[in-house]
C-alpha cells in the first residue's frame, strides 16, 4: 500500500450545495473515487491509497491533468485504488465530477 | 585410356525411396495394415519404418487442431532408428512437439508460432538441443514447403477417412491441404490420424491418392478454441477505443474488406457494429467482407446485416452449426459444413483486405511492434502477412486509395494505394506494463538467441495508425522520423515514453490532424459504457445466434 497526497490551487469554487458522491468499485484493476465538498478551501485536495507501489510520478501527472480539465476548488477527492490503469483512473474521476456537479 | 564410365543419373530417387519405405512398412506391420488403414497400436512401428534419419517431418500442429496422437507416437520411436529429424511445422502447441527434440529424435526446426511452448522452446534452443532455421509467417513457411523445405513425411489430422484414404476435415481444414499437397507431390508420405473411419464421407477435403496411411486415433484430435472472447471481460476503455476505431478509422476510410486480430480490443469493435456503428449510419458502408476466423463475437454484426462474407483460416469450436445455417456468409461445402484454409485465407488477408487491425505487447518510437519478450520465442503466426502493406497489390478500392493518398512518397511517384495497418493497444497492459518502450525486448532476445533478425511482428514502416485510449496517431501524415516519434509519444499517455513528449510539437501534430483525441472525434469518454456492447456475455452470443452457437463448456457459466 502507498499513500499519496496532492493539492492544486487556482480553481474556481465548486457549486455550493453539492453533496458527496462516490463512483467505481474496489475490485482488481478498478478503483473507488469519493468527492466531498469542502466549502471555503481554496484548493482541490486529493488523497490516494493505492495497492501498487512506486507509481508516484504517474499519479502526479494523472492528477495534474485531472485538475487542468475541471479546475475546481473546495473539494476533497479520495481514491481507493486496486491497481487501475491511468485510463481507468481518469475515467472514474471524470465520472465522479460529473455526478458531483450535476444539478438536482 | 580408361575414361571413367559416367553413371546414368537416376531421376526418381525420391519415388524409389517412397517405394522402399512402403515396403518396409508393409513387411513390419503385416496384418496390422489393411490397405491404407493402420491399426492404432501399430502406429509407432509405422513411423519407425516410414521415417528415415535426417528426414524433414511436418507434424500438423497448427493454430487450432492438432495431430496429437501422431505427435505422441513420434516421441516413442526408437532413437537409434529415427533421429536428426528436421521439423517443419507451423505451430508448436503441444509438449510433444518439443519432446522430440529433448529425446534426440529431432534436431532442427523451422516454424511459425510456438504460443504456449515459447518458454520451453527458448530453453531448448539455449541449451543447444535444437537449432532454429528461421521463424516464419504462415505464408512464408507454406511457401518454403514448395521450395526448399518440402516435407518427406507429414503427420496430419482429419475428422474422418474412408477405407480408400480419402479425408474429411470438417470445418477445421486449416493447414491440411497445403501440407498434404507439398508432401504428396514430391514423393513424400502423408499419414492421417482420424476421429472415425466411415463408409461414406460427407465430402472429400483431401483425395486418397495424396494419403499414404490412415489411423483411427483412440481419442478425437485436440482443438483449441483460440478465438472465443467472453464479452463479459471487455472493459469500458476497450469500448472507448472501439468507438474511436469505428469513428476515427473505419468510417472516414470506408473500410469494407478487413481482417481483425485476436483479442478483446477487436472483439469490442465487433460488438459495437450493430450498436454504435449502426447509430453512425455505417451499415453497408464498412466491415462487409472479412478474412477472419469465425469469431463468436461477430455473431451480432452478422445477424444485424453488417457482414456479407467471411473466409476463415480455421474454424472455432461451437460455431459449426451456426455457420452451417449461414452459408451465404461462410464458405461451406455441398455437405453444408464450413471449409477453412489457412494458406488461402492468409493470401486473402494479405492481398484482398484493405485493413488489418490488431493488438500487440510492445511498440517502439518508430512504430515497430513485437510480442516477443525475454525468455520466450513465441514466433509470428499470420499477423505479419496481414499487417503489412501488400506491395504487389494492383487492384484499387476506395479505402486503399484514400490511405495511399495520405502516404507521402514524393512528387514523382505514380498513384498507389496503401493497406491500413492499425495497431490498437492500451497504453498500459495489466500490472502497469507499458505498451510503449524506447527499445523492444525483441532486440535483446535476438542477441541472446543469436538470431539474424530481431523478431519484430509488424514493422513501423508498414503501420499506418496507432490507436490508444489517448488518441489515434496517423503515421501516414508524418513527414519525418521525428514527427513519427512525437506522434507516438503523443498517444502514449502516462507511460515514460508518453510523459517525455514535446508538448508543443504534440499540440501542433494535433492541430494538423496527425493526432486525434476522443474529443477531436466528437466522442465523449463518459459515453463509453458496456451498455454499447451488442452482447455482454457468452449467453448473449448464444441468444443472438438463435441457439445455433454452442460454446465450449469452459465458456459457459450457466
Amino acid at each position: 500500500m502507498e499513500h499519496l497526497e496532492y493539492r492544486f490551487d487556482g480553481g474556481r469554487p465548486a457549486t455550493a450545495g453539492s453533496a458527496a458522491r462516490i463512483v467505481g468499485v474496489v475490485a482488481s484493476g478498478n478503483l473507488e473515487v469519493l468527492i466531498e465538498p469542502v466549502p471555503g478551501d481554496p484548493a482541490c485536495s486529493i488523497a490516494i491509497d493505492t495497492a501498487a507501489k512506486g507509481f508516484g510520478e504517474i499519479w502526479q501527472a494523472v492528477m495534474a491533468d485531472f485538475f487542468a480539465r475541471h479546475r475546481l476548488a473546495g473539494i476533497r477527492v479520495s481514491i481507493n485504488d486496486a491497481g487501475a490503469t491511468p485510463a481507468i483512473v481518469a475515467l472514474r474521476l471524470d465520472q465522479a465530477i460529473e455526478e458531483f456537479t450535476r444539478k438536482r | 585410356m580408361n575414361a571413367p564410365m559416367a553413371l546414368p543419373r537416376v531421376w526418381n530417387q525420391r519415388a524409389q525411396g517412397r517405394v522402399r519405405r512402403l515396403e518396409r512398412v508393409s513387411a513390419r506391420l503385416g496384418p496390422r495394415l489393411a490397405g491404407k488403414v493402420v491399426e492404432a497400436d501399430a502406429v509407432v512401428a509405422l513411423l519407425e519404418e516410414l521415417i528415415e534419419p535426417g528426414d524433414r517431418v511436418c507434424i500438423e500442429g497448427n493454430n487450432q487442431k492438432q495431430a496429437d496422437f501422431l505427435a505422441r507416437a513420434l516421441t516413442s520411436v526408437d532413437v537409434a532408428r529415427v533421429h536428426d529429424l528436421h521439423i517443419v511445422q507451423s505451430v508448436l502447441a503441444l509438449p510433444e512437439h518439443l519432446d522430440v527434440f529433448e529425446r534426440g529424435i529431432a534436431s532442427r526446426l523451422d516454424f511459425s508460432f510456438s504460443g504456449p511452448q515459447s518458454g520451453r522452446l527458448a530453453k531448448l534452443a539455449g541449451s543447444g538441443r535444437l537449432s532454429i532455421g528461421a521463424i516464419h509467417t504462415y505464408l512464408e513457411l507454406f511457401g518454403r514447403y514448395f521450395i526448399d523445405l518440402t516435407p518427406d513425411v507429414a503427420l496430419v489430422a482429419a475428422q474422418a477417412a474412408d477405407r480408400h484414404g480419402n479425408l474429411y476435415t470438417g470445418p477445421n481444414t486449416e493447414d491440411t491441404p497445403v501440407i498434404a499437397e507439398a508432401t504428396a507431390f514430391k514423393s513424400g508420405l502423408v499419414v492421417a490420424q482420424v476421429n472415425e473411419l466411415v463408409d461414406e464421407l460427407p465430402r472429400i477435403d483431401i483425395p486418397s491418392d495424396w494419403v499414404g496411411f490412415v489411423v483411427r486415433s483412440p481419442a478425437p484430435h485436440y482443438i483449441e478454441p483460440l478465438f472465443t472472447r467472453d464479452p463479459a471481460k471487455i472493459s469500458e476503455i476497450q469500448v472507448l477505443m472501439a468507438m474511436m476505431a469505428i469513428k476515427g478509422i473505419y468510417a472516414p476510410y470506408g473500410v469494407e474488406r478487413l481482417n481483425h486480430g485476436i483479442g478483446f480490443d477487436t472483439a469490442a469493435i465487433e460488438l459495437l457494429l450493430p450498436t454504435y456503428a449502426e447509430s453512425l449510419g455505417l451499415r453497408g458502408k464498412i466491415c462487409r467482407h472479412w478474412a477472419l476466423n469465425p469469431h463468436p463475437t461477430l455473431i451480432p454484426a452478422i445477424e444485424a446485416g453488417f457482414v456479407e462474407s467471411i473466409h476463415s483460416f480455421g474454424s472455432e469450436l461451437g460455431m459449426e452449426e451456426y455457420m452451417r445455417a449461414r452459408p451465404d456468409v461462410f464458405f461451406t461445402g455441398p455437405d453444408g459444413s464450413m471449409r477453412s484454409n489457412r494458406a488461402f485465407c492468409q493470401t486473402a488477408g494479405h492481398y484482398a483486405c484493405d485493413m488489418f487491425i490488431g493488438s500487440t505487447l510492445q511498440i517502439d518510437l518508430c512504430g515497430n511492434s513485437s510480442t516477443a519478450t525475454l525468455g520466450r520465442i513465441a514466433g509470428f503466426g499470420g499477423a505479419p502477412n496481414m499487417g503489412s502493406d501488400a506491395r504487389g497489390r494492383r487492384h484499387a478500392t476506395p479505402a486503399w486509395l484514400a490511405a495511399g493518398r495520405e502516404a507521402h512518397r514524393g512528387d514523382r511517384a505514380p498513384p498507389r494505394g496503401r493497406k491500413l495497418v492499425v495497431q490498437m493497444v492500451e497504453t498500459f497492459r495489466e500490472h502497469m506494463a507499458p505498451a510503449f518502450v524506447e527499445r523492444l525486448d525483441a532486440w535483446e532476445l535476438a542477441e541472446s538467441a543469436n538470431m539474424a533478425l530481431p523478431p519484430i511482428m509488424i514493422y513501423g514502416s508498414d503501420v499506418t495508425h496507432i490507436l490508444t485510449e489517448e488518441g489515434i496517431a496517423n503515421l501516414l501524415l508524418c513527414r519525418d522520423d521525428e514527427e513519427i516519434e512525437q506522434a507516438i509519444r503523443g498517444i502514449a499517455g502516462y507511460t515514460a515514453v508518453g510523459l517525455a513528449r514535446d508538448r508543443r510539437v504534440v499540440e501542433n501534430l494535433r492541430d494538423r490532424g496527425v493526432i486525434r483525441r476522443a474529443e477531436d472525434l466528437g466522442i465523449d469518454k463518459r459515453d463509453a459504457t458496456r451498455d454499447l456492447l451488442a452482447a455482454r456475455s457468452i449467453k448473449d452470443l448464444v441468444r443472438a445466434s438463435g441457439g445455433l452457437y454452442q460454446p465450449p463448456k469452459r465458456f459457459r457459466s450457466w
